[in-house]
């Protein structure tokens, strides 16, 4: 809502001192967001000035342009004795390039030292023969409006040459530009913004609307004849009707300019009649051309696929929930938010028949989503009209039409229905100071709530009884009207202090895990790259994924922003390796990252849809779960993905290129964080190498994957060659990691001397050496400290299809020094036990 | 005295002659005094220390000598050895410190060569924000509670007083997700962290602390200034007797928390369909801390000069929403907060570009190490 300062003060007796500024910040401590006070005009200076043309001459150029070479006396401050020139008057010369004006009308002429919005200044120049001693200016050059067809020619009488023409414009003013919250919709009227302002500052206020507002008027069927069909969703029908109107007359100046300032076009006196007092009152008002109507009006619902032509020639095809304003041709507009175009207001029309109703604000605002019509009216019903102003703002209008267009109102005056009455609210006049840890006095209370307009009676030394005025629907809970006492006494008064939380639990083990985590893959040399949910089936066939893969069964988006990418995540691999790219199209080719997120997994099939549940009460256990039966799973998962070297080439020596281990090393990072060890088997499973993909396992559990991905899908994704990859769902880690009820048990750390033994052991080469490990763990027994795969060979003198692995097992006792025999022995069960599960053979032997 | 030696030989015993051992202790200390380096003293000690040295020599002619002349003889051997010996020693521990001296000087190496052998690694600001967030209402007994980004609509919006037909419940700005059959699906992609308020409310009674950071999701498209993923953090408290003052307390000593003592919040009326009151709030410019306003010889950029910058909304918790979760609010009043984590991010380091905090450029995340 654009307020100018001049029309707020119409209504508020604001100090005449008193600043746009200072207006927006009392009125923003009192809960208006006023974005931006517009010193508008501010930007005309110098010379502007009232001007009439004296004489002018013709002359046609050899560009083919016609110019006149004008006389214009402008007051005898500013004329030049022109004697020289062959002038008898005092004047000014100056050259103007349009025709529309005669002699004798008066024109603005900004002179020589004025400068015009956009910084344009005036000077004295030669032009087509002549010096322009000033130019006569155009609508558009004065920031007053769009219109640049011609010059701008003031109505007779408008002012004397030399006068000032800022004011003769009501050029200068201060605009509050004013975001209204959906709950203060009186505020979309010079009216409401005017009570907050004599409200914020202590003065008077005038009701625009006159004390007819908030009076019911009794129904009355002697205006233009009116049925409303859904008294629902249209409880209140005003219709007056006008005749004799001139469309010829124009709108007055100041109706224009306050129009314009207000933000909306100056059209024609009735137009900007209407748009004037809804900007004044904040009733939408419409007008019928009455000798377009034919037939009664009549409100009612729409017919599913009944098709209306709005103002903006747009054909609307009609839902049935749209609620119209026919006759006997059929719809003529859809109530409170655009009328049709065939019962316009026009440059013919000479009668009037004024509609000033009341719509219910939900079905206003679906009908103005539906057809994407946010319009001036539509805004205001959608927020909540004063339903107690039709009466007073179809008289207005009518007033206005009488006293600018010439018309004649006609007596008669339809109404129906009546304004729905608020019920009173009863409050302990305490609760405002109790919810807002303010000790406000009952005056203080009551002040405030008859400051707002509300009726306010006191029932016991505790209780008041409150009825809110009819402009404020939002009042209807008791803390609404603690808002009101709040903030009228202003959030400043309320006092900072920190309340006093019960001991708490800290963050949670699963929090506590994934800290711990991410933490541990940053320091492990990744970055975290978090990436958007939003992925489509192309990602899906770039990973290479089976037609049957769960990965696929994706929660797809009504209206995603990319049609490309409709589906959310299954997996977060598409979004880092689409980071990863990115990255290394940026210039880095040695990337490694991370990321730690949800992914969402249905359940495949039909899922049942979420209900809706109750809001007046808590619903119940049953319907809780049902609702969460509704929502699909969500795993916290994170991925690492890494390319180029690993370590880069330096003076130490070679670079050490990213490899699979790499990836699956991640993996064991973010399970050692967890206090797990994972243990990896090889798998097939994409969008992995077949060959270079390991499971990765805690237990019996899969908790992820690791390796280097397919060579088709770094093609496919367009990716650095070997590019690796680790995915791991923490969920299931956080499963089965230690909890804090599970200490870790010490080990007893002997200090006698270690053993140690190597064995070379030639195996299958098929044969996994985290096999032959686990089966020299089994076969080593308790003096085993640990074991350790140093060396792997192959090569003729092993055999095809063979490979040694060398490992070095260190051997300790906790209660004495071990014996050669003792160490060898353990050894040689080790070597047993290879053998046995793995057919390993020592090598050499 | 004694009986004479009749083994007495003059000649072999001439070495045990005063005169003798001194040469001997005179031509070894030369020795050791002439060797130059570790090699040279190890040949000076062979030559006059060891088991063929002169003394060495002497010392066992001391048993040819009549037994009343083998203390004396005895003790001047011994202490010719000692003399030797000695100096040896000390000439020893010369030449070892001469050579270690050596040695550290030729392997001295290139200290400032650089060592970017292993990769370093970042988190990203929105993560240890959040982090941040956490240990700030940790430490004053809050929890952190989380909960899922695809979530019932019903949570996202009705219980949170937010009815079917408010404008917030359009495509234009809530990702609805699709359903399986002829019904909506009911699920949205929460638009703000408040259902997990409301999924604590359901889960337990009062008193109720709790912080929710997350992700959170609007359809705008991604430009300078917007995203349609991003992250909020909401704070909620239920108790017997909250007021808005507490409100105003947690704010300041948040603002304190996360931007430096002296910080301070500002609330301004406003309206949110949970809250009730509600307001909006502002923060005290961290840049200026106000010193901009009405000084037009230090204009503030971070607060246009304003002296505060919009953080966020908050309120009491509107009855009707305590109503829906099930707390009595006849018994517990409530109070709520909310505010953007990028939009703080941005402020507090001055990030101009949306963009640079979602598209994943490692150089970004990595300014930020691992703590912010």
């Amino acid at each position: 809502m654009r307020v100018p300062m001049s029309w707020l003060r119409e209504y508020a007796d604001l100090a005449p001192d008193v600043t746009g500024r200072e207006a927006a910040a009392r009125l923003i401590r009192a809960g208006l967001e006023v974005e931006t006070v517009d010193e508008a005009g501010a930007d005309v200076t110098g010379p502007v000035v009232v001007g009439r043309v004296l004489d002018f001459t013709e002359e046609t150029h050899s560009n083919g342009k016609t110019v006149r070479w004008c006389s214009v006396d402008v007051g005898p401050e500013h004329n030049a004795d022109r004697t020289d020139e062959g002038v008898s008057a005092p004047s000014r010369g100056i050259v103007c390039g349009a025709l529309n004006f005669a002699v004798g009308d008066l024109v603005i002429v900004s002179l020589p030292g004025a400068v015009l919005p956009g910084g344009f200044a005036i000077s004295a120049r030669k032009t087509y023969g002549h010096v322009s001693d000033g130019m006569i200016c155009s609508a558009r050059e004065l920031g007053l409006g769009d219109d640049h067809t011609g010059i701008l020619v003031l109505e007779p009488g408008a002012g004397e040459p030399g006068d000032d023409a800022a004011a003769v414009l009501h050029l200068r003013d201060d605009v509050l530009d004013i975001a209204v919250t959906p709950d203060r919709g009186y505020c979309l009227s010079i009216r409401g913004v005017a009570r907050e302002a004599a409200t914020a500052f202590g003065v008077a206020f005038r009701d625009p609307a006159g004390a007819e507002a908030g009076e019911a008027a009794e129904p009355s069927t002697s205006g233009y004849p009116v049925r409303v069909d859904d008294p629902h969703r249209c409880p209140v029908f005003v219709a007056r009707t006008v005749t004799g109107f001139d469309p010829t007359a124009p709108s007055p100046r100041w109706l224009q300019r306050r129009v314009q300032l207000a933000g909306m076009r100056p059209i024609s006196l009735a137009v900007d009649v209407t748009n004037y007092v809804m900007l004044e009152l904040g009733q939408p008002i419409h007008g019928y051309d009455a000798e377009a109507l034919s037939g009664p009006i009549v409100v009612r619902r729409a017919e599913e696929g009944e098709k209306l032509t709005t103002l903006d020639g747009v054909v609307r095809t009609l839902d049935a929930d749209d609620l119209l304003i026919t006759d006997d041709s059929g719809p003529i507009g859809l109530a409170g938010v655009m009328g049709g175009g065939t019962t316009e207001l026009s440059d013919t029309t000479t009668s009037v028949v004024i509609e000033a109703a009341h719509f219910e604000a939900t079905g206003i605002a679906r009908t103005a989503r539906r057809h994407k019509l946010p319009s001036e009216a539509s805004k205001r019903f959608e927020r909540g009209v004063d339903p107690a102003l039709p009466m007073a703002a179809a008289r207005r209008v009518a007033e206005l039409l009488v006293e600018l267009g010439g018309a004649t109102a006609q007596p008669g005056v339809t109404v129906t229905g009546r304004p729905p009455r608020a019920e009173p609210i009863e409050i302990d006049v305490a609760l405002p100071g109790r919810i807002a840890g303010v000790d406000y006095s009952v005056d203080a209370v009551t002040g405030a709530l008859t400051a707002v307009g509300a009726q306010v009676q006191t029932v016991d030394a505790e209780r008041i009884s409150v009825v809110a005025p009819t402009w404020r629907p939002d009042l209807t809970d008791p803390f609404d009207l603690v808002e009101e006492v709040a903030r009228l006494n202003g959030y400043d008064a309320i006092p900072s202090v920190l309340p006093a939380a019960p001991a708490g639990r800290g963050i949670t083990p699963a929090q506590r895990l994934r800290r711990r985590i991410e933490r541990a893959v940053a320091s492990a040399g990744y970055i975290e790259a978090p990436a958007y949910p939003f992925v489509g089936e192309s990602d899906f066939d770039a990973l290479g994924l089976p037609a049957d893969d769960a990965r696929r069964q994706a929660l797809r988006l009504a209206n995603p922003i990319s049609e490309e990418q409709p589906l959310l995540r299954t997996t977060l691999l598409p979004g880092l390796l689409a980071t990863l790219r990115r990255n290394v199209s940026r210039g880095a080719p040695d990337v490694a990252v991370f990321e730690s997120g949800l992914v969402f997994r249905p359940e495949p099939g039909v899922r049942p849809a979420a209900p809706r549940l109750p809001v007046d009460r808590r619903p119940t256990d049953a319907e809780l779960a049902e609702l969460e039966a509704a929502i699909p799973a969500q795993p916290h998962r994170l991925a690492v993905a890494l390319c180029g070297d690993r370590e880069p080439q330096g003076w130490w020596g070679p670079a050490r290129p990213v490899v699979w281990a790499d990836a699956v090393e991640a993996g064991r990072v973010v399970a050692r964080a967890a206090g797990v060890e994972v243990q990896v088997r090889s798998d097939d499973h994409a969008p992995w190498h077949p060959g270079r993909c390991a499971a990765l396992f805690v237990g019996d559990l899969l908790v992820g994957h690791a390796g280097e991905l397919h060579p088709r899908v770094v093609a496919a994704l367009g990716l650095p060659p070997r590019t690796v990859a680790m995915e791991m769902d923490l969920d299931l880690l956080g499963s089965v990691a230690r909890g804090v009820d599970e200490p870790v048990p010490a080990p007893s750390v002997s200090t006698y001397p270690v053993a140690t033994q190597d064995v070379a052991l030639v195996v299958d080469a098929a044969v996994p050496a985290a096999e032959v490990e686990a089966a020299l763990r089994a076969g080593a027994g308790e003096l085993l400290e640990s074991v350790r795969l140093f060396d792997v060979y192959t090569g003729a003198q092993i055999g095809e299809g063979r490979r040694s692995l060398a490992y070095a097992l260190r051997f300790r006792a906790p209660d004495r020094t071990l014996t050669a025999e003792e160490a060898s022995a353990a050894r040689d069960a080790a070597v047993a036990a290879a053998a046995e599960r793995t057919g390993a053979v020592l090598r050499g032997s | 005295m004694s009986a004479p030696n009749s083994d007495f030989d003059p000649v072999r015993t001439s070495s045990l002659h005063p005169d003798e051992l001194a040469r001997m202790v005179r031509e070894a200390l030369a020795a050791i005094a002439a060797a130059t380096d570790l090699d040279e003293l190890k040949a000076a000690r062979l030559a006059h220390a060891g088991d063929r040295s002169p003394l060495a020599l002497a010392n066992r002619e001391i048993g040819a000598l009549p037994p009343q002349a083998r203390k004396d003889a005895g003790q001047r051997v011994g202490a010719a050895r000692r003399e030797v010996a000695e100096a040896i020693a000390k000439r020893q521990e010369a030449l070892e410190a001469e050579r270690d001296a050596r040695v550290l000087v030729e392997e001295a190496v290139d200290v400032t060569l650089p060592w970017d052998r292993a990769p370093v690694g970042a988190r990203h600001p929105l993560t240890t924000i959040q982090e941040r967030v956490g240990d700030v209402f940790v430490a004053m007994g809050w929890e952190v509670a989380e909960g899922p980004e695809a979530e019932a609509e019903w949570l996202n919006f009705d219980a949170l007083n937010i009815g079917p037909d408010h404008p917030a419940r359009t495509m234009q700005d809530t990702f609805f997700i699709d359903s399986d059959g002829p019904e909506p699906s009911g699920l949205v992609l929460r638009t703000h962290t408040s259902p997990v308020q409301a999924r604590t409310m359901l889960d337990r009674s009062p008193p109720i602390y709790i912080v929710c950071p997350g992700r959170t999701f609007r359809t705008d498209e991604l430009d300078a200034t917007h995203t349609p993923v991003f992250s909020q953090v909401e704070g909620l408290a239920v108790d017997e007797g909250l007021t808005m003052a507490h409100l105003k307390g947690t704010l300041d000593h948040f603002a304190e928390a996360m931007f430096g003592a002296g910080m301070t919040t500002r609330l301004r009326p406003s309206y949110f369909p949970f809250t009730e009151p509600s307001a909006e709030m502002d923060l005290l410019c961290f840049v200026c801390r106000g010193d901009s306003v009405g000084n037009p010889d230090r204009p503030c950029r971070t607060c246009s000069s304003e002296g505060w910058i919009e953080w966020g909304g908050c309120g009491m918790v509107n009855p009707r929403v305590l109503i829906a979760c099930g707390v009595d609010p006849q018994r517990y009043t409530g109070f709520a907060f909310g505010m953007g984590l990028e939009r703080t991010l941005m402020f507090r380091h001055g990030i101009e570009d949306m963009r640079d905090m979602v598209e994943g450029d490692v150089r970004f995340a990595a300014a930020f190490g691992m703590e912010i």
